[in-house]
């Protein structure tokens, strides 16, 4: 499976440009090629019609491009002016000049809007200061490209606007940016083109002006003729299935606004949504594995306690989180221990599974899941992304779950697996399972969704249900309270 | 801030000590007793700034003891044995002791090991090699040991400032001013920070890791000259365990032992410490020696704790998910 | 099934031979044994005899350091148990000796893993702190004194013999089989794995991980008291100064030949006490070579780096770097 597909990417001089698209898109892997962290296999890279080719992320600083990460990638320790000279401070007889280089540091911040003690450590200032002092560092290295890797993710309103200011003062020299963001608001605010990637290709790159907001989230989210094509999931009543578990007012203070939602057996709920909308948020609250601070959690009208995901997992939840290799596999571990991780931890340590029921267990989800190579003795590290994921679905299906919390199954694994998996949510579901799905892939959500709940903004806006769930109307509710905004400001 | 917050802790607890002491035995507060503690404590406190610059850097030495010991040994035998003059001696063991050191932190960047495992292998290396030299004690008599061990300065009040205290007096403001004044000193904590970070940001993160550790061996080779001053001998058994008072001395002066913040200064008021539950033991007659480990361990459980629980409230009011913003300054003069 | 060597082990099994052949070949009697008085004499005894304080440190340092934990107090541990076993050894009958001894392990045990689990407190910062109190309470047991004692039931504990074999080694084979059957009899051992390999994918998966954190401590405290006693009822007495001294570093170093990582994961109960007789026998071998045994610490540096070079991530890379570059051409 290839990260990034022939992919062209032209950014102009003093122009701002989005780089939009879902996790695993090749957004990241884009911007690691061109500041030398992965070696690309084929193509070129361009800078003032000069072909580069950095090897390191220092290569590409001594070319001109520079970037600046989401989590800031300074010193926290150290003070500003520090971090602004690290490396390169003024000194006299070897004694770095404090004063002076405070004054320069200074100086150079009130160029950028920002009026603030230079000898503090960085730490002590909030994210969007530390942001704009990672910016000041990189240009004053001559940056001629400066990629802004989701600087706004943590910043609130008026701490945007301030780095927005910076962004167009930089345009205004000349200096190309390009600028990572899933908030379309801002994309639309800022900058002059848009690329869109999904899947590791091109899907497009337009001026923003021309397109309007629904095409551009199509372009993230949606495929071309999938809406009239998918396979349906079966409706029926809501009524006809059993609650499994209902959510009343529940959520945690800036995390994700307080929500409803009732689970039922036989049922897939669909959670849609742009990156950090509040989906995998909701995930984890209703898995236990964040605890929420208002609301409650019943079963069959009994308040539950749902405070870790021990709780989540004694109640019968499972959850298998969108970070596969740092949430998911313990790498080390064979595929085997991994597959009876969650039931033996539920069974406690005096009711040892023998090794005989481990290899039965293990056996029975390599078949039943066409788990492959079918080595329940091999290291899960060495299985391939598709083959991890079905083993961290065994590892719940072991557990005969009640409720399963998918976080993206499907990223990152290749096609065919990709299928199995849709296949398997269906069955489990006909099988009476409840289960809570995640998917950056629209078409997807729809075929196998009985229900679908759209978040915006870390909070729950729409839910549709049975003839209502359809792509173009996730797209809307998506798109919808902040499309006349944009209509009036264009 | 936060670091000068520790050190003043620090000093709050040295004082205090130091005045509880003083009510309860007035003879302490006396520039004899004080200057005792310091010529006492003289080696300590310079094997101690060594391994603040390597904890502030992220790591940790246990080789520093058998360094010490290493050196007294090796000096002992080339000035009474080899007939090497002494100067020419410290100078040879210096040069070993900071080859020594590079070769651990050559290590430890390139295998990319944990620092506390080789410089476990460093500290049976140097034991085992002071052990083959001798295994037992020479007493040293050259002429500049006994010229040294006369000299001192006399202080009102009867102390005598010695030219060990002195020594270490000046090394640990010499290590003062190379911490917080230099580069150097900003990148030994821009790598305590974060060691991707200061890569990233283009300082050479091998050849630092390599000076810290040459430094806190090179400081460590200087404690053990000093050492066979205060002892007038060399015993490859000397300074056995001395890393543990060490790292405690420097934990217990406000440097967090996970990097990134502390200060020379500490340091010394953290040997301070040390060296004032041991006068205070002595002076009481009645306790045993082994209280001062059992009040070195509460004081280091004390400080870690309160270290921890800073670092907690750090944490609570930084990392707070998207959305909450903590609070923090803004700038003043931002345009809105 | 419990107790099964690991593919892996194979290089542990070759290391002793060598070592053990080396030995032979600088000392010839090695291998002769000799009974009397019910017990069995010869060197080979004599690496198995020295070897258990070193042994029993390791069944409870593998656990620690398979969490990804460490713990640098258990000498300290040892010397307190020693301590707490002498004063009381001709006052108290056998069964309150040792049920002491062990409750203060444990309890040692318990405040390491509090700090670690509760506090979350890194693990060498956290036990370095018994580590520097602990010799100063044992001392504060001794009063500063060496406490000898008489009691023959405590004597044979260090010195006796059963079924020829001398005491220690038979409670070391004891703790061993018990240590497994605890560990890998129960969910035990899968779930410190599976902390040590991943911790968040632990806890989601709703493993009890800062139980098992704990229980890990506690457990190296307990084996940590045990040898304690041993190493007390050996010389019939409590040094405080000088019981366990510089043994976790010996603990440490059996784990590590016992191929278990530094880094958390995978361990191996059996592996961990081969890399303690490792250790011993190279002791013994220059003891019996007539080289000054000082040479001890160098052989031991030495072997601490081999190890690590090669578990060092950085070689494993090139490895399999060269692994794959091997493929493609």
């Amino acid at each position: 499976m290839k990260a990034l597909d022939g992919v062209d990417f032209t950014l102009g001089e003093g122009e701002i440009h989005a780089l939009l698209g879902e996790n695993g898109a090749g957004k990241s892997t884009l911007i690691k090629v061109v500041t030398g962290v992965f070696a690309r296999d084929a193509g070129t890279i361009r800078l003032a019609g000069r072909e580069i080719a950095p090897r390191s992320a220092k290569d590409a600083v001594d070319a001109g491009i520079a970037t600046v990460y989401q989590e800031v990638n300074l010193l926290p320790n150290l003070s500003v002016a520090q971090n602004l000279y690290l490396g390169r401070q003024p000194t006299r007889f070897g004694v770095v000049r404090e004063g002076e280089m405070k004054r320069r540091a200074r100086a150079l911040l009130l160029d950028y809007g920002l009026d603030i003690d230079v000898g503090a450590p960085l730490s002590s200032y909030s994210v969007a200061v530390q942001h704009i002092t990672a910016i000041a560092r990189a240009v004053d290295l001559s940056a001629r490209v400066l990629i802004l890797d989701e600087p706004t993710a943590s910043l609130d309103r008026h701490e945007v606007e301030i780095l927005f200011n910076v962004m167009r003062k930089l345009a205004d020299r000349g200096i190309g940016i390009v600028f990572v963001s899933h908030f379309l608001d801002q994309v639309y605010e800022i900058c002059d083109r848009v690329t869109v990637l999904r899947n590791g290709r091109l899907i497009g790159s337009r001026e923003i002006a021309e397109l309007p907001r629904l095409d551009l989230i199509r372009m993230m989210l949606g495929r071309e003729l999938a809406e009239t094509t998918h396979e349906r999931a079966a409706s029926q009543p809501d009524t006809a299935r059993e609650v499994c578990v209902s959510f009343k007012n529940y959520g945690k203070q800036g995390y994700i606004a307080p929500f409803d939602l009732e689970l039922r057996r036989g049922e897939v709920v669909g959670l849609a949504g742009l990156l950090g909308s509040g989906r995998t948020e909701t995930a984890r609250l209703v898995f236990g594995a964040e605890r929420a601070d208002s609301g409650e959690a019943t079963i069959d009208g009994k308040a539950i306690k749902l405070s870790s995901p021990r709780d989540g997992a004694s109640l019968g939840f499972g959850y298998c989180p969108e970070e596969r290799k740092t949430e998911g596999i313990v790498a080390d571990l064979t595929v085997r221990e991994n597959i009876v991780l969650a039931l033996q931890a539920r069974r406690g340590l005096h009711r040892p599974l023998s090794r005989r029921e481990q290899d039965e267990i293990a056996m029975r989800y390599i078949r039943m899941l066409d788990i492959r190579p079918p080595d329940p003795e091999r290291p899960i590290g060495l299985l391939s992304g598709g083959n991890q994921q079905k083993a961290l679905l065994a590892r719940w299906l072991a557990t005969s779950p009640k409720l399963l919390v998918l976080d993206e199954p499907t990223r990152g694994i290749d096609v065919g697996a990709h299928a199995e998996i849709i296949r398997l949510v269906r069955e489990l579901c006909e099988q009476g399972l409840a289960l809570l799905v995640i998917s950056s892939e629209l078409d997807e959500i729809v075929t196998y969704s009985n229900r679908v709940v759209v978040l915006r903004d870390r909070a729950h806006v729409e839910e549709l249900k049975g003839e209502a769930v359809e792509v173009s109307s996730i797209l809307a509710a998506i798109a919808a309270d902040t499309a006349p905004a944009q209509e009036a400001a264009s | 801030m936060k670091a000068s917050t520790s050190v003043a802790i620090t000093a709050v607890v040295l004082v205090a000590g130091f005045a509880l002491c003083a009510l309860q035995f007035p003879n302490i507060a006396s520039t004899r007793v004080v200057a005792n503690l310091l010529t006492d404590n003289a080696f300590l406190g310079i094997v101690a700034a060594g391994m603040t610059f390597v904890i502030i850097s992220g790591g940790i030495d246990l080789s520093v003891g058998s360094v010490i010991g290493f050196t007294t040994v090796f000096t002992a035998l080339a000035v009474e044995r080899w007939g090497i003059p002494p100067f020419a001696a410290f100078a040879l063991v210096l040069v070993l002791c900071a080859l020594f050191g590079a070769a651990m932190g050559a290590v430890i960047h390139v295998f990319e090991l944990p620092p506390f495992i080789v410089t476990l292998a460093g500290m049976f290396l140097a034991r085992g090699v002071s052990f083959l030299l001798s295994t037992e004690s020479i007493p040293i008599t050259a002429p500049i040991y006994s010229a040294v061990s006369d000299f001192a300065i006399k202080l009102p009040g009867g102390g005598r400032l010695t030219a060990i205290a002195i020594a270490m007096l000046v090394i640990l403001v010499l290590c003062a001013l190379l911490l917080h004044l230099t580069r150097f000193g900003a990148n030994v904590y821009a790598l305590g920070g974060s060691r991707a970070a200061t890569a990233l940001m283009g300082i050479p993160v091998g050849p630092m890791t390599i000076r810290i550790y040459m430094l806190s061996s090179v400081l460590a080779g200087l404690a053990g000259i000093v050492f066979s001053f205060y002892t007038a001998a060399g015993y490859s058994l000397s300074a056995v365990g001395v890393e543990l008072d060490t790292i405690a001395a420097v934990v217990i002066g406000g440097t967090l032992l996970t990097g990134g913040q502390g200060s020379v200064i500490g340091t010394f008021l953290g040997v301070l410490i040390q060296g004032m539950i041991q006068t205070y033991i002595n002076f009481d007659g009645t306790l045993s020696s082994w209280w001062t480990k059992i009040a070195t361990g509460v004081l280091l459980f004390v400080f870690i704790a309160l270290q921890q629980g800073l670092m907690a409230l750090a944490r609570r009011s930084s990392l707070k998910p998207a959305g909450t913003r903590p609070v923090a300054a803004k700038p003043a003069g931002a345009p809105t | 099934m419990t107790l099964r060597i690991p593919r892996r082990g194979m290089a542990q099994a070759l290391a002793l031979i060598v070592i053990l052949m080396i030995d032979r070949l600088v000392s010839p009697q090695f291998f002769n044994l000799h009974l009397q008085d019910g017990r069995l004499f010869g060197s080979v005894i004599d690496v198995l005899n020295r070897g258990t304080p070193v042994a029993l440190l390791s069944l409870g340092m593998v656990l620690v350091i398979a969490t990804g934990g460490i713990d640098l107090s258990v000498g300290a541990v040892m010397a307190i148990a020693g301590a707490t076993a002498a004063s009381l050894a001709d006052t108290h009958s056998l069964p309150v000796v040792i049920a002491s001894a062990l409750a203060v392990g444990l309890a040692c045990g318990l405040w390491n893993g509090i700090l670690v689990a509760v506090l979350r407190i890194q693990p060498i910062v956290a036990t370095l702190i018994l580590m520097v109190a602990g010799r100063g309470i044992a001392q504060l047991i001794t009063e500063g004194r060496i406490v000898t004692f008489t009691s023959p039931d405590l004597v044979w504990m260090g010195n006796g013999a059963v079924l020829g074999l001398p005491t220690p080694v038979v409670i070391a084979l004891g703790m061993l089989l018990l240590t497994a059957a605890v560990v890998r009899g129960t969910a035990l051992g899968l779930l410190i794995e599976a902390t040590g390999g991943n911790a968040r994918a632990s806890e989601l998966s709703g493993v009890g991980t800062r139980a098992m954190i704990l229980s890990v401590y506690v457990w190296c405290g307990l084996c940590a008291s045990l040898a304690g006693v041993i190493a007390a009822a050996d010389i019939m007495g409590a040094d405080a100064n000088n019981a366990g001294l510089w043994l976790e570093l010996d603990a440490i170093l059996a784990v590590v030949i016992g191929g278990t990582s530094l880094f958390g994961g995978r361990f191996s109960l059996v592996l961990a006490v081969a890399g303690a007789l490792i250790i011993q026998a190279m002791n013994t071998g220059i003891l019996l070579s007539g080289y000054p045994p000082e040479l001890n610490l160098l052989v031991k540096a030495v072997v601490v780096l081999a190890v690590l070079l090669a578990q060092s991530p950085r070689l494993g890379d090139l490895s399999r770097f060269t692994a794959r570059w091997r493929r493609t051409k």
